[in-house]
This record gives structure tokens, C-alpha cells and sequence, in this order.
């Protein structure tokens, strides 16, 4: 049992334990520098598209392993009218909201023919892929636009100031660090805590099964302990970068939605068995429908957080965008076949990727190598997950047989 | 006495935390059909796949000693290397490739740089003709029947020169003429070829008719074996050794049920076959069930039961639908099972993991997934609530397992029945059609499954059961519906049925309905 125990917590945190092997690796590897506050900083500002992106293809995979090709082309489509937008001079708020519905269109558009027309996925996104390019460019005419609005830039995590200002830097001892900053980190530690404990005492009390309170209160302090040293370093530098907000916000509103909602229920029924939850009474075309709007309401948020850290738009934007969100994915731990992944994984995924991109760059990796590397992290990452499906199929038929077994004696 | 091929002496093989095997025994005699019965999980699986080198030597206790000598088999090829071959429940054919292809496949004849194809397909004809099967070896597997699909696995094991063949449910998915001619087939093989097999299966009947001596497995021991050849063994022998227990009464008796108003009237239902579109699989079919009433509905594999049933519940299966469903006295047009769903119908088909279960989602999410309206407020789940209902269905079903929280995919096939049955009462329907509610489950379980088909009808439910086990039909219904060919064929009080008036009711008609489609075929 006890052996046992120990291969559950590696299968479930292996991707976890991956994450903090490779930090430490770069961090000797870099002589240190890959945790310097700013780099740490820049890890979260350049791979927000791939935390937003992910998120969105993660619906997709959900649904069956369906894969979404045409979001860089989308990024780059919402990117570009939102770009065209605001030099005509109209407020930021249009030019949001326009890339916005820019995005919901196409994911709808995508949506319409896959779920109710039946066009595999993969066609009719490689269709995406290449048509909204080609009309990113058209709109753009192949030129590059600047977006110079200083507010938009600093909202969207662009320009010089897009960080949350220190509003608490007057107050207290004199100090570099951001209070502001610190302190938003030590509350969140603080506020994950109280509400891990009260959840599990409310569990408790109703009388459910709960993890040990050893391994429950580890895992609190190791995550209090990431939080407040993520702070820690963040403050170091200048603060909360804005965009870390806007993910959070995504990643939150989505976590909720795959976990506690019908619509996240059924996302997983339709990609573990659709014809049993057609005949279970749920609209099936509707939810892979739904899953394609959302993914392209994402890919057109992710155009607004790539045109403001890009502080412009071009053409070429977004280019492989959706291999890395799609990487991020899978790398998390989504199944290639769907019905199962979280955000958790996305989360993960999107990071490591992040991490081992910026490590190489700082280690001075040729970038003709960095891809072979990306590449082979993927093979790894999804190899891992083949080798547990076996040795799970070999534990389940053990299971099986006790139960069986345990049944015929009763 | 003649001489013994096979002795497995004192297997046992342990999986981590379970015995699965412990201490068993077999002794199979040359040129003999022995058959292997026992309960789901009972282990007779796994000593199959212990014999056939699936579980490789050394990760088992005992010896196998087969044709005089101690054998330590490390894999498949192994075994068959000594004229071992096993055929598995479900079929191992590629659907696109010729029956000559898939009779040698890793077996090719020829050299090893260039496969002989006349030779492969002289000899699978060859083979083919043991099997008395007279399509060419140049069909695509694809284009025959499962029955013609099971005579294909048996030729390609004859191909590879078995000696000792190993058949698990060979009938578990061959409607009853089919089933007979396999189990023919054996018998021939035994006569002509001398061959020995060993047989495992749920069907008793089947046993009794082909089987030379039988072996009882429970708990992962053999029971005994009991000589078929010396004395006649009935099923409830069988049986009895199977659980245990003699089962006095296979079917339970439901006391004090009203039998109320009607509840579903169907008239005139016709339905058409969604890819050949002038085959009619449901054709004029009329039937009632009334509240607190069981009603069967019997007919072999393929009468166009299922797609009745179906395409009762919001048109899910067919194209052309005609006719018209009353759902207490009400006409109503069901567009899609969500609106049969909301009209308190509910369809629990026969194949669970294909239509039934999301199996790679928990016995929780499966309970509340036809109904999560009950458990969620404005699309979002309440899971305190969610968890009390799958742990109130549970234990009213008595399912067996750690938690509500274990993968369906894990589950035994009746366990499995029972947290479908559980989703479906969960959506609190009027009228349930249950399709075939016990197949490929086992004694005990079915047991179960009538049980609680009894209390549906007890809380005044209407109950279809569609089933093409006799017993079953007659010993649970009121009133009993029998199906051939598309057509109603018949209707009778249960207590007016017996297997015999049953059956001559679908023969007595197919001549009649063979002219009624040779007339549809000119009009």
C-alpha cells in the first residue's frame, strides 16, 4: 500500500516535480540569473497568450481531441482590427470590445461547422488557419499599425507602466520593494489557506472522505510558500505585472466553468463517450459549439494582450501560436482522445514551456536547438502520460478483480 | 481413459493486494470439450491467460504441464508454438483486410522478404472448408456477419495448428441460429479432428449441450467438475455451484403492484433504415404498457426491437418516422431524447459502454449526467447534493464499490448495469425501456437488476424489457410482445406464455412476412 501511495502522488504531481527539476537545472545552468526578479517577471509577460490560448484549446481537446489550428490567425486577425481601431483615433473600450466579438464570431463561425455540419475539426480550422490570415492581412494590407494609446497599453500589460502602481509605497518604512505587490501576494497565501482548511472541515463535517491532514497541510504550505516568494520576487522588480491579472481572471473564470458547472460537466462527457451523453438528453452540437466560441472569444483576448505587450500589429503576429497552446495542453496532461485535462495542467503546461523558452535564451541555447528541445519536451511530456495509461490499465484489472472478487464473497 | 493433455496443477496467481487465483486445478483429456463456468471475475479469465503465457511464467505459482511435460510459456507465442491458441471474447479482425489476410496475419506464408499470396489464400480456402464456411477468402471481413466473423477465428486458429483451442464467449454476441452452428462446428472438430477445447461461457444451455465434463471457478477456486458424459447435469446444478447457493427462484415474485392507467401508447410506428433508406426496420408496430406494468418485448437479435425503442425515444435512431405516441393520454412529438428526457421517458440501452457510460468520467458525474438540472441551480453544480444522490443510488442498488468517486471503466460489467439504471431513475421517468438489462452479467447481479426491476413497476412505473432470453421474458413480465422481422408478431399474458407458443408465434409468421417484403419490394 505504502509503495503504492507514493507511485499515486508521482503520477499525480509528476508534471509538478518536472517543473521544479527543470528551475533548479536552468537555474545552475544560467549561474542563477534565469531567477532573477525581472526574469521571472518576463516568464509571465511573454507567455500570456499561451496561459489564454491554452485555456481555450483545452475545451477544444476536451471534446474529443480536437485541436484548434487557426488561433495564432485569430490572434493576429483580432489583433489587427483592434490595431486599425484605435489609430483611427476612437477610445480603447471599442477597440476592445471589437476584438472581442471579433474573436467570438470566428469561434462561432468554426463552431457552426464542425458541431453542425460535421466538418472534422482539424479541416475546418487548417480552413481558419489560412482564411484568417489571409484577411489580417487583407485588412491590414500588410502593413504594421502602432497602438500608441497609453492607457490601453498599460491595462493590457504594454508599454513602460504596465504594473499595478504601488499604492502603498508611501506608507510604512522606507523600502525598493513594492508593498503593494507584497502584500496582494501575502493575502492571496493567507486567503488560500483559511479556505482550504474551512473547505475541509465543512467536508468533514458532512462526512465525506478528505486527504490526510499531514498531506493537506504540506501541500498548503508549499503553495503559501510559492505564492509569497513569487510575490517576494515580483516586488523586487516592479510589482504585479497587469497581465498576471488578466490571466489569473481567465484561468479562474475557466477553472470554475470545466469544474462546476454543466456546461464544463458535459465539455468531458462529449469527449468521454458523446453518443451515450446525446441519449442522456444533453444537446451535444451545442456544447461542441460552445466549446469553439469560447476558444475563439480566448484567441480574441489573447489578440488584445499580444497587440499591447507588442505595443502594435502586424501581419505576422501570432505565427505558431496555436502549437504552443496546444503543446501547453498536452503537456498538462490533457488527453489526446479528450474527456480529461484541467486548467491545473494547462497552467503547468503553459509555464514549463515558458520556463525551458527562457532558460535556453538566457543560457545562450543556438535557437536552432531551442526547437528541437520544445519538441522533445512535448515527446516526454506525452510519452509520460502513455506509460501511466498502461500501468494503469495493468493496476485497474488488479482492481477489478478485487472488487469482483470482494463482490462474489458478499 | 484417455490420456490428459492438459494439467494446470495448483495455479495461483496473486495481483498485488488479491488473490485472483488461488490453488486451482484443471485436468483436460485429450480430444474432450470442457467447459469453464463460473460467475463474472470468478478468475476463469485469468487461468486462461496464465495457460496462454498473457501472464508470463514466473508470475505465477504452479505448474502447467501440457502433452506430458512442464511448459513455462513467456508469451503468446509460446503457447501457440505448442498448439495453444485462444480465441478472445471480442474479435480480433482487421475489418478492411481480406479473411485470407487476417487468417495469417503474423503467420504469413511465403518467405520473410515476400508473402506468397496464392499459397496464403489455397491454404485459408482450405481452412475455410474445415469451418464449413463457403465465402471466398477474398472477402473483406467487414462485409460478413459476426456469426461468419467467429467461424473466421476458429479457421485462422486451426491455421495455426492448434492442438488445444481455447474459446472465451464465443457466443457472446451471436444471435441463436448462429450460436447453434459454432457450437455444430465444435462438435465436429472434436469428432473429425480430434480436437480439444475448452470453452468458457454464461450461457448454461450452451454448456450442457456441447460440454464433456465442466468446471465450476468461484472466488478464484475450482469448485468442481462434473462428468457430463456419465450423468445428465442440469442448469440449476450448475448454477448452484456457481454462487454457491441454490437459487430457488431465478425470477422474483412482484406482490401487490396496481396496474393502473396507460401510460405509453404507441400506434403505428414505422421507421426506416438511416442508410438504406427503403428498408423498413420498424413496420407498423403498435404497443401499450400501463402504469406498475412489465412488459416484455421478445425477438432474436436484429427484429428491430432496438430501433424501436430508439426511435421511440426522441427519434435517436431512423429516418422517416411515422405513427403517433401517446405519453398519458397525451399525443406528443419527440424531437430529441432531451425532449423524451423531459416527457419522462427514459431509454437504458444494451450496450452500456458503447450508448450507456461515459467511462472515463466517475460513478457521480455518470448518476446525475440525464439529469443535472435536479442537482444544479442556473448551471451551476451543486456537488454536496450530487455526491448524496449517487450515494443514495448506490446503496439502493447495491453497487459494489469503494466510492462514488471510482472510474465506471473500472467496474464489473453488472456493476456497470446498475450505475446505468441508476442514471436513468435518477431522471425520474414515467415509462422506462430497458434494452436487454442483464446481458453479459452474472447470476447473482441479474438477480439484482430484476429486483429492482420489480420496484420500478412497485412505485408505479411502466417497464419495457426488451430481452432475447426466453426464461427472463416470461418468469418477469405481465404481458409479453413478440417481435420478428420489424412486425409484431404476437401478444400474450405471461401467464398464457410458455417458450413453445412463443416460438411458433415467430415462425409461423415468417413466411407471411418474407411475402409482405417481396410485395413492398414491387409496389
Amino acid at each position: 500500500m505504502e509503495g503504492n501511495n507514493i507511485k499515486n502522488f508521482l503520477r499525480k504531481y509528476m508534471m509538478l516535480i518536472a517543473m521544479v527539476v527543470v528551475v533548479i537545472v536552468f537555474y545552475f545552468l544560467t549561474g542563477g540569473k534565469s531567477l532573477l526578479p525581472q526574469n521571472i517577471n518576463n516568464v509571465i509577460s511573454q507567455n500570456a497568450y499561451v496561459f489564454v490560448l491554452g485555456t481555450g484549446m483545452l475545451l477544444c481537446i476536451l471534446t474529443g481531441g480536437n485541436i484548434d489550428l487557426s488561433v495564432g490567425s485569430v490572434v493576429c486577425l483580432a489583433g489587427g482590427v483592434g490595431a486599425i481601431i484605435m489609430t483611427k483615433n476612437l477610445p480603447w473600450p471599442v477597440a476592445f470590445i471589437a476584438m472581442l466579438v471579433m474573436g467570438l464570431l470566428v469561434g462561432m463561425w468554426h463552431g457552426f461547422w464542425i458541431a453542425f455540419v460535421k466538418v472534422p475539426p482539424f479541416i475546418a480550422t487548417l480552413v481558419g488557419m489560412l482564411a484568417f490570415r489571409g484577411l489580417a492581412n487583407v485588412i491590414m494590407q500588410g502593413f504594421a499599425y502602432q497602438v500608441e494609446d497609453k492607457a490601453f497599453l498599460n491595462i493590457f500589460g504594454g508599454g513602460d507602466s504596465c504594473y499595478v502602481p504601488d499604492f502603498l509605497a508611501g506608507i510604512g518604512p522606507e523600502s525598493s520593494i513594492n508593498k503593494t505587490c507584497m502584500i496582494v501576494a501575502v493575502l492571496v497565501a493567507i486567503g488560500y489557506a483559511i479556505f482550504t482548511f474551512i473547505n475541509r472541515s465543512r467536508l468533514i463535517k458532512k462526512g465525506y472522505k478528505v486527504d490526510s491532514l499531514i498531506s493537506v497541510i504540506i501541500k498548503t504550505i508549499l503553495i503559501v510558500a510559492v505564492v509569497i516568494w513569487l510575490g517576494y520576487k515580483l516586488a523586487n522588480y516592479k510589482g504585479i505585472p497587469t497581465v498576471l491579472i488578466w490571466i489569473a481572471l481567465v484561468l479562474g473564470i475557466f477553472a470554475y466553468i470545466t469544474s462546476k458547472t454543466t456546461l464544463g460537466r458535459n465539455l468531458y462527457a462529449v469527449g468521454g463517450n458523446e453518443k451515450a451523453t446525446r441519449l442522456s438528453g444533453i444537446n451535444t452540437k451545442l456544447v461542441m459549439f460552445s466549446a469553439y466560441t469560447l476558444m475563439g472569444l480566448l484567441a480574441g483576448f489573447a489578440g488584445v494582450l499580444n497587440i499591447a505587450r507588442l505595443m502594435g500589429s502586424q501581419p505576422t503576429y501570432g505565427l505558431g501560436y496555436e502549437m504552443d497552446a496546444i503543446a501547453a495542453c498536452f503537456i498538462g496532461g490533457a488527453s489526446a482522445y479528450g474527456g480529461t485535462g484541467t486548467i491545473g495542467g494547462v497552467i503547468i503546461g503553459a509555464a514549463l514551456c515558458g520556463i525551458i523558452n527562457q532558460g535556453m535564451v538566457i543560457a545562450n541555447t543556438p535557437p536552432n536547438y531551442q526547437t528541437v528541445v520544445k519538441g522533445l519536451v512535448l515527446l516526454v511530456a506525452v510519452l509520460f502520460d502513455v506509460i501511466m495509461q498502461m500501468r494503469r490499465k495493468g493496476s485497474q484489472k488488479n482492481a477489478e478483480a478485487k472488487t469482483e472478487k470482494g463482490g462474489a464473497k458478499a | 481413459m484417455a490420456k490428459v493433455l492438459l494439467e494446470m496443477k495448483s495455479i495461483t496467481k496473486t495481483f498485488p493486494g488479491v488473490k485472483a487465483l488461488d490453488n486451482v486445478n484443471l485436468q483436460v483429456e485429450e480430444g474432450e470439450i470442457h467447459a469453464l463456468v463460473g460467475e463474472n471475475g470468478a478468475g476463469k479469465s485469468t487461468l486462461m491467460n496464465v495457460l496462454s503465457g498473457i501472464y508470463p511464467h514466473g508470475t505465477y505459482e504452479g505448474d502447467i504441464v501440457y502433452d506430458g511435460e512442464v511448459c513455462e510459456f513467456h508469451n503468446i507465442k509460446d503457447s501457440e508454438k505448442k498448439g495453444i491458441v485462444i480465441i478472445h471474447q471480442e474479435l480480433a479482425l482487421i475489418p478492411y483486410m481480406t479473411i485470407g489476410e487476417n487468417m495469417f496475419l503474423g503467420n504469413e506464408q511465403g518467405s520473410k522478404w515476400c508473402i506468397d499470396w496464392n499459397k496464403t489464400y489455397a491454404e485459408a480456402d482450405k481452412y475455410l472448408a474445415m469451418v464449413g464456411l463457403s465465402d471466398s477468402s477474398k472477402t473483406l471481413i467487414k462485409d460478413i456477419g459476426t456469426g461468419k466473423q467467429q467461424l473466421v477465428e476458429i479457421a485462422k486458429a486451426l491455421a495455426k495448428n492448434a492442438k488445444l483451442l481455447i474459446l472465451d464467449e464465443p457466443t457472446s454476441s451471436l444471435n441463436e441460429t448462429d450460436s447453434r452452428a459454432l457450437l455444430d462446428l465444435m462438435k465436429k472438430l472434436q469428432k473429425e479432428e480430434g480436437m480439444t477445447m475448452i470453452i468458457i461461457s454464461h450461457k448454461l444451455n450452451e454448456v450442457s449441450y456441447v460440454a464433456d465434463k465442466i468446471t465450476v471457478v468461484r472466488d478464484g477456486s475450482t469448485i468442481e467438475t462434473l462428468d457430463a458424459k456419465t450423468e445428465q447435469i442440469s442448469e440449476a446444478r450448475i448454477i448452484k455451484g456457481m454462487v454457491g447457493r441454490e437459487i430457488t427462484d431465478r425470477f422474483p415474485k412482484r406482490h401487490d403492484v396496481k396496474i393502473g392507467e396507460t401510460l405509453m401508447e404507441v400506434k403505428n410506428w414505422t421507421v426506416f433504415h438511416p442508410e438504406f433508406a427503403e428498408r423498413k426496420v420498424v413496420d407498423d408496430v403498435s404497443i401499450n404498457v400501463r402504469s406498475g406494468e412489465v412488459v416484455g418485448i421478445y425477438g432474436l437479435m436484429g427484429a428491430g426491437r432496438t430501433e424501436l425503442a430508439m426511435s421511440i425515444f426522441g427519434r435517436s435512431y431512423g429516418i422517416g418516422i411515422s405513427g403517433t405516441l401517446k405519453l398519458r393520454g397525451q399525443e406528443v412529438t419527440l424531437k430529441s431524447p432531451k425532449q423524451a428526457i423531459a416527457e419522462g421517458l427514459a431509454y437504458v440501452t444494451e450496450d452500456r459502454k458503447g450508448n450507456g457510460l461515459v467511462l472515463s468520467n466517475s460513478i457521480k458525474t455518470n448518476t446525475t449526467l440525464a439529469n443535472l438540472k435536479a442537482i444544479s441551480k442556473a448551471t451551476f453544480i451543486d456537488k454536496d447534493k450530487e455526491y448524496l444522490v449517487a450515494e443514495e443510488y448506490k446503496q439502493k442498488l447495491r453497487t459494489k464499490t469503494p466510492s462514488v468517486e471510482q472510474l465506471v471503466g473500472n467496474l464489473s460489467g453488472g456493476n456497470q448495469q446498475k450505475v446505468l439504471l441508476a442514471k436513468w431513475m435518477f431522471a425520474d421517468p414515467d415509462v422506462l425501456i430497458l434494452d436487454e438489462p442483464t446481458r453479459g452479467i452474472d447470476v447473482g447481479a441479474k438477480y439484482e437488476i430484476y429486483c429492482i426491476i420489480n420496484d420500478l413497476a412497485k412505485a408505479g412505473k411502466s417497464v419495457v424489457m426488451i430481452s432475447s432470453e426466453l426464461p427472463e421474458v416470461i418468469g418477469m413480465s405481465d404481458r409479453i410482445y413478440i417481435m420478428n422481422q420489424a412486425k409484431i408478431v404476437g401478444e400474450m399474458p405471461a401467464s398464457e406464455a410458455t417458450q413453445e407458443n412463443i416460438m411458433a408465434c415467430i415462425v409461423g409468421v415468417g413466411g407471411e412476412s418474407a411475402a409482405a417484403d417481396n410485395k413492398g419490394g414491387e409496389a
